[in-house]
């Protein structure tokens, strides 16, 4: 295959980039943010967005979806990357989305999939407990209790986990910490009883959530897949999951970039623009070169996705490792380029800085995925 | 079957019979490329076969038209020749300047009488060139080139010297870049000419590199007369006189792309992780030096998404044409990416790797590899000057 969009994949680029920068620029983040915004989105803007079809990107049409592929996603995630637009698109079309098609049983797909597509029901997936991403390291246990289990422990860093109404929870159902067996997945209500979700407010104003189970119940109905065989598919949801981030971050960075050029253009130092400047123009053609690079990996990540799921797990580690840094250089470049404005809350720059940051982290830094391609490739 | 799956079909038939069993299997190095020319000694019998059977079917050059030599392929069709190529291991038949810059440079900006006339022994292998682009005085800042070239009624009088020109000992033919108006701004006054090297007056002397190897001369013309026509309608200057810093600055792009495509071989061999596996060993199945695991896993990165990022130029790029300015973005990227390579492999193989002479070291060949990729970033511009056009040409920011 091309590494290059078809036209209908164009068309999707250009119409969600002509409605994010009209109904989701950055300022709309801005204004979530100073008005204390309990949920942190725009609920309205997210209805309109799943009317057109996003939430349910990656849902088949049987259910009501789009059925517009990884790449769709990652073209939609790049855009609002762009516009650092806030929505639950990521955990609710994106992570929930994945495990729903891929794992869940066809019961499980009809009772959940319609409503996701329609943007009705907000999903959250809860993976981490401590503070770096560590999937096999999960303590949070199931333990059985009749014909169901019993969930008690805590999860951290849930995107959007204070406003979903059901969480993905990855539980441990036997073995110890560290191992990869042992592994199950509840889909469970968030209004189950002993579940407490804490919003907690991040660097980037977007959501996320601390959630605590203290034996929350679940039925044998409420297992998304295999009981202890959970870490594949899981790992297949965060492969996506990485692949859409990278692309978010792809496009936090293009958008960061274009306004620096633009600076560079028009400021001028010394009787002369910035950009005319050497030392920086060489900065800047070398942060080109790496945004390059890193689009490549992402849109190959995609489209693996698309094409060989299963397999898709080093070219995924590939695109959020590379997004890691390139996404990292970018901001940090933006924000030294602007001099004193770029460290102003007036200008938007700094937002960009740290969106790219909580995205850095979530599910595996460039750190972890770079330790975990060398461990595929065997060394 | 469509169109494209016939044609993967039919070829893979057609290389398994055709392409021999020595032609199969990576190049080592320098010794099994195949740079054909007048002087030419195949190294066996069968890099002969393998370079006549694919000439025959146009193949040493798959995009060119067939009237020229070539294969007429389209852009996915030559794809798919690649990657059955590469399904057999089947080395590259031909390796040369012709094909890499003046062919492209020729396809462009030649007249129908010229590309008979040289296309078609490029495409055969029949005759090598090199270019004579850089001068003592002229090297990033190449269009301040002094070389003179004078017309003389029916011939072209050549006088000037060129430097750091590869493989001009073992060649045929040079394009060169002369001054044919010394009155013009500096970009305005260059023509591009071909000059057969057996002309009197042409002679070249070897330079040394650091790897102890000479690929590359000093190229001297004194009093060097070409004649205007080559042959009958076939004029010695390609494109415009005065106007040929547009075709020196096109085969550049095409130079830089091939580079960074790896045609001279910038990724042979193994994988770094694999070469640091044998040399410093495993512990608990990880690299036993954890530092050297972290800088090879971040190359290997970075190295996946260059190979990425070429073929998606390539892809994005309109058929039979380059990747244009961003040539200079894959040409620094690339070469500063090899570089570090070779980097992590002297760390990785020790004191083992510094070994100079010797059957142990098959002559020092990782050390002489190490030595010549130093000068990736400096041949084909530099990637100072790589930047500089990034800047310019693709950013569109200001001159000073
Ligand atoms: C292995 C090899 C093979 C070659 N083969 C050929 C060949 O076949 N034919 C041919 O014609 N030439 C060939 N060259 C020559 C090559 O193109 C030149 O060496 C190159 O263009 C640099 O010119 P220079 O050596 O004069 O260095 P200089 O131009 O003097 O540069 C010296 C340093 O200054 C930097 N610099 C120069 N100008 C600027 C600027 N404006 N901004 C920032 N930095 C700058 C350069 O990047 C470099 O680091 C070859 C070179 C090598 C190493």
């Amino acid at each position: 295959m091309p590494l290059v969009l078809t036209e209908e994949q164009e068309m999707l680029r250009d119409a969600a980039r002509g409605f994010l920068d009209e109904k989701a620029p950055v300022s709309a983040l801005r204004k979530l943010r100073d008005s204390d915004d309990a949920t942190g989105f725009d609920r309205d803007l997210w209805k309109e967005m799943a009317e057109m079809g996003w939430a349910g990107i990656l849902v088949e049409e049987e259910y009501g979806g789009a059925d517009f592929g990884f790449v769709g996603a990652g073209i939609l995630s790049e855009e609002m990357g762009r516009t650092l637009t806030a929505s639950p698109f990521l955990s609710t079309s994106i992570l929930a989305a994945t495990a729903l098609k891929k794992i869940a049983a066809s019961s499980q797909k009809e009772e959940h999939l319609p409503k996701l597509a329609a943007g009705a029901t907000l999903y959250a997936l809860a993976v981490d407990e401590g503070r770096k991403h560590a999937p096999s390291k999960t303590a949070l246990f199931a333990e059985k209790a009749g014909n169901g289990f019993k969930l008690s422990g805590a999860k951290t860093f849930v995107a959007d986990g204070h406003v979903a109404d059901k969480i993905i929870v990855a539980a441990r159902t036997a073995g110890a910490p560290g191992e990869e067996a042992g592994l199950t997945l509840f889909l469970i209500d968030a209004s189950a009883k002993g579940l407490t979700s804490n919003r907690t407010i991040m660097v980037d104003n977007r959501n996320a959530a601390r959630i605590e189970f203290d034996a929350v119940e679940a039925t044998g109905g409420d297992v998304l897949g295999e009981v202890d065989g959970g870490y594949l598919a899981l790992e297949g949801v965060l492969n996506a999951g990485r692949a859409g981030l990278a692309a978010e971050m792809s496009g936090a960075s293009q958008q960061a970039f274009s306004m620096t050029l633009d600076y560079l253009r028009e400021r001028k130092q010394f009787g002369q623009s910035l950009g005319s400047f050497q030392a920086l123009q060489h900065r800047a053609a070398h942060l080109y070169s790496e945004i390059e690079m890193m689009k490549s990996a992402i849109l190959k990540a995609l489209q693996d996705l698309d094409a060989h799921y299963g397999m898709a797990g080093p070219i995924c580690t590939l695109a959020k490792a590379k997004a890691g840094e390139v996404a990292k250089l970018a901001a940090i470049e933006a924000v030294q380029l602007h001099g004193g404005i770029g460290m102003t809350d007036e200008f938007d720059i700094g937002f960009y800085l740290k969106r790219i940051r909580v995205a850095q982290e979530m599910f595996g830094d460039s750190a972890f995925h770079a330790d975990r391609l060398a461990q595929m490739r065997g060394y | 079957m469509t169109e494209l799956e016939t044609f993967r079909t039919e070829t893979r038939v057609w290389l398994e019979e055709n392409c021999p069993e020595e032609m199969r299997g990576s190049t080592r190095g320098e010794e099994d490329i195949c740079w054909g020319g007048l002087r030419w000694e195949f190294r066996s019998e069968a890099q002969k076969t393998w370079l006549q059977r694919m000439a025959s079917k146009g193949w040493t050059v798959p995009a060119w038209p067939q009237e020229y030599g070539g294969g007429g392929l389209s852009k996915d069709e030559v794809k798919i020749l690649k990657e059955e190529m590469r399904a057999i291991k089947a080395r590259s038949p031909l390796e040369s300047f012709g094909i890499w810059m003046l062919g492209p440079a020729l396809l462009k900006y030649g007249a129908h009488e010229q590309k008979l006339h040289f296309l078609r022994p490029i495409a055969r292998g029949e005759i090598r060139w090199c270019q004579g682009y850089s001068e003592p005085n002229a090297g990033s800042d190449l269009a301040s080139l002094q070389c003179k070239c004078e017309d003389k009624g029916d011939h072209w009088l050549v006088n000037g010297q060129k430097i750091w020109t590869s493989y001009a000992d073992e060649s045929d033919w040079i394009f060169v870049l002369v001054r044919t108006d010394s009155t013009a701004t500096k970009h305005n006054g260059i023509s591009f000419i071909l000059v057969d090297m057996s002309a009197p007056g042409v002679s070249t002397k070897p330079i040394k590199l650091i790897s102890g190897k000479s690929p590359f001369c000093e190229t001297f013309f004194d009093d060097v007369k070409t004649p205007k026509e080559h042959s009958v309608g076939v004029s010695a200057v390609v494109g415009e006189i005065n106007r040929g810093w547009d075709v020196a600055k096109y085969l550049l792009t095409h130079e830089r792309e091939m580079i960074s495509a790896g045609g001279g071989g910038l990724f042979g061999g193994r994988g770094l992780g694999e070469v640091a596996a044998q040399d410093v060993g495993l512990e608990n199945g990880r690299l036993a030096d954890p530092i050297l695991r972290a800088k090879i896993a971040q190359a290997e990165i970075d190295g996946w998404a260059f190979l990425l990022t070429l073929e998606r130029m390539k892809d994005e790029a309109k058929s039979g044409q380059g990747v244009g300015a961003n040539s200079s973005m894959l040409k620094y990227y690339g070469t500063e990416f090899n570089k570090r390579r070779f980097e992590l492999m002297m760390d990785s193989g020790g004191s083992d790797s510094l070994e100079w002479e010797g059957e142990r070291s098959e002559d020092g060949k990782l050390a002489r590899s190490w030595l010549r990729t130093k000068g990736n970033s400096i041949e084909g511009g530099t990637s100072e000057v790589q930047l500089n056009i990034i800047a310019k040409r693709i950013l569109d920011l200001p001159n000073a």
